[in-house]
C-alpha cells in the first residue's frame, strides 16, 4: 500500500490573502523577522497499490484534473511506503 | 424559447435565477438536476450562484465533474448560450469553458453589498439591451470572487472585448479605489472567445423588480431572450 503527500501551493506572483494575514498577526506577535507567509493545502492520499511508478502517474493525473488548479496552483507528490491498516 | 438552471447540492440561487426568468420575464424554464446526463431541449442554461458541494477543496472544483456538466459543456461548445453567476462563474472556470480562477477576496471578507458596474461591452447576448458604457447596480455576494488570470490572457480579454462587466465608481470610474474584492482589472463578468458563455460574479436575478431594489439584472436575462428570437434556436 502507497500513500501520497500532495502539497498545493499557490503560483508565484498569486497574491495569497491569508497569507498575508497571518504575516500581519505574526508580526503583532512579535516575530519581526517575517518576511512573507504563503499558505497552501497539503492532502494525504491512500492508495491500494504497490507499484509506485503507477500511483506516481495517478498521482499527477489527479493533481492536474482535480486537485491542484493550474491556473493559480502548483503541486508536489511525495510517494510513501505505508502498513496496510 | 425554454431556460434551464442547473441545480447542485448547494445551489442556493436557483429559485431567484427561476423566479427572475418564470414570473418576471414569462418564459419557460425548468430545473436541471446534477445528475442528468444529457441537457436537450434547452435555447439558454443558468448556471445559479451558491456553494457546490460545499465548495470544498475550491469553489466550483467538485460541481465541474458533476454528471451534468459534459453535456453542459457539449452545450457550450455547439454555441448555445450559458450564464454562470457567481459561484456558476467559479465552475466554468474550474471546467475551463472559461479562462482564470477565483481566490478569496484580498479582504478576506465575505462582501454582500449592492455595487456599481460598468457595462463594457453591449453587443453581446448578454448585454444588449445595455447601453454601451452604461453604470449600473447589482448586489454581490461572495468570498471568493477575486478573479486572477495571467497578463497574457488579461491582453487578449481587453484585445477581444470579452470583459463585460468592471466593478466601477457611480461615475464609470475603473480603479482599485472601487474594486471590492481585488479581481485583476476590476472584472466582474467575462465572456469566452465564442461569445456564448458569460460568468460574472454579480448577482442580476437578485435585481429584477424595483420592490427588490432594483430592476438592472433583468436586462441580463432580457438581452438573452432578445438574443435568442434575433437569432433563432442554436444548432
Amino acid at each position: 500500500m502507497l500513500k501520497a503527500n500532495v502539497y498545493v501551493t499557490l503560483k508565484a506572483g498569486v497574491l495569497d490573502p491569508q497569507g498575508e494575514a497571518v504575516k500581519k498577526s505574526l508580526h503583532v506577535l512579535g516575530y519581526a523577522a517575517v518576511e512573507e507567509v504563503r499558505i497552501g493545502k497539503f492532502i494525504e492520499v491512500w492508495l491500494n497499490e504497490a507499484d509506485s511508478e503507477t500511483v506516481a502517474a495517478q498521482l499527477k493525473e489527479m493533481s492536474d484534473k482535480l486537485l491542484a488548479n493550474p491556473v493559480i496552483e502548483d503541486f508536489r507528490v511525495e510517494l510513501v511506503g505505508v502498513e496496510r491498516p | 424559447m425554454k431556460f434551464g438552471i442547473l441545480v447542485f447540492p448547494g445551489s442556493n440561487c436557483d429559485a431567484d435565477c427561476y423566479y427572475a426568468l418564470k414570473d418576471v420575464i414569462g418564459r419557460d424554464v425548468e430545473y436541471i438536476w446534477h445528475k442528468e446526463t444529457a441537457v436537450t431541449g434547452f435555447d439558454a442554461l443558468v448556471l445559479p450562484g451558491g456553494f457546490s458541494y460545499g465548495d470544498y477543496l475550491r469553489t466550483g472544483s467538485i460541481a465541474r465533474f458533476a454528471p451534468v456538466m459534459p453535456a453542459v459543456v457539449d452545450f457550450a461548445r455547439q454555441g448555445g448560450l450559458v450564464l454562470g453567476i457567481c459561484n456558476g462563474f467559479q465552475i466554468l472556470l474550474e471546467s475551463g469553458l472559461l479562462p482564470g480562477a477565483m481566490l478569496r477576496n484580498r479582504s478576506l471578507r465575505f462582501i454582500c453589498d449592492t455595487v456599481p458596474l460598468k457595462v463594457e461591452q453591449s453587443n453581446t447576448p448578454f448585454t444588449n439591451q445595455f447601453a454601451p458604457g452604461e453604470i449600473i447596480k447589482l448586489p454581490i455576494a461572495h468570498g471568493e470572487g477575486n478573479y486572477f488570470c495571467d497578463p497574457a490572457t488579461l491582453e487578449e480579454l481587453r484585445r477581444e472585448n470579452r470583459i463585460l462587466f468592471s466593478y466601477s465608481s457611480a461615475d464609470g470610474e475603473v480603479c482599485e479605489a472601487f474594486n471590492p474584492n481585488g479581481s485583476v482589472a476590476n472584472i466582474a463578468g467575462i465572456m469566452n472567445r465564442q461569445g456564448n458563455v458569460l460568468g460574472m460574479m454579480p448577482h442580476p436575478e437578485r435585481w429584477v423588480e424595483s420592490i427588490l431594489g432594483g430592476e438592472d439584472g433583468l436586462r441580463v436575462f432580457a438581452s438573452m431572450v432578445n438574443w435568442l428570437e434575433r437569432q433563432g434556436v442554436p444548432a
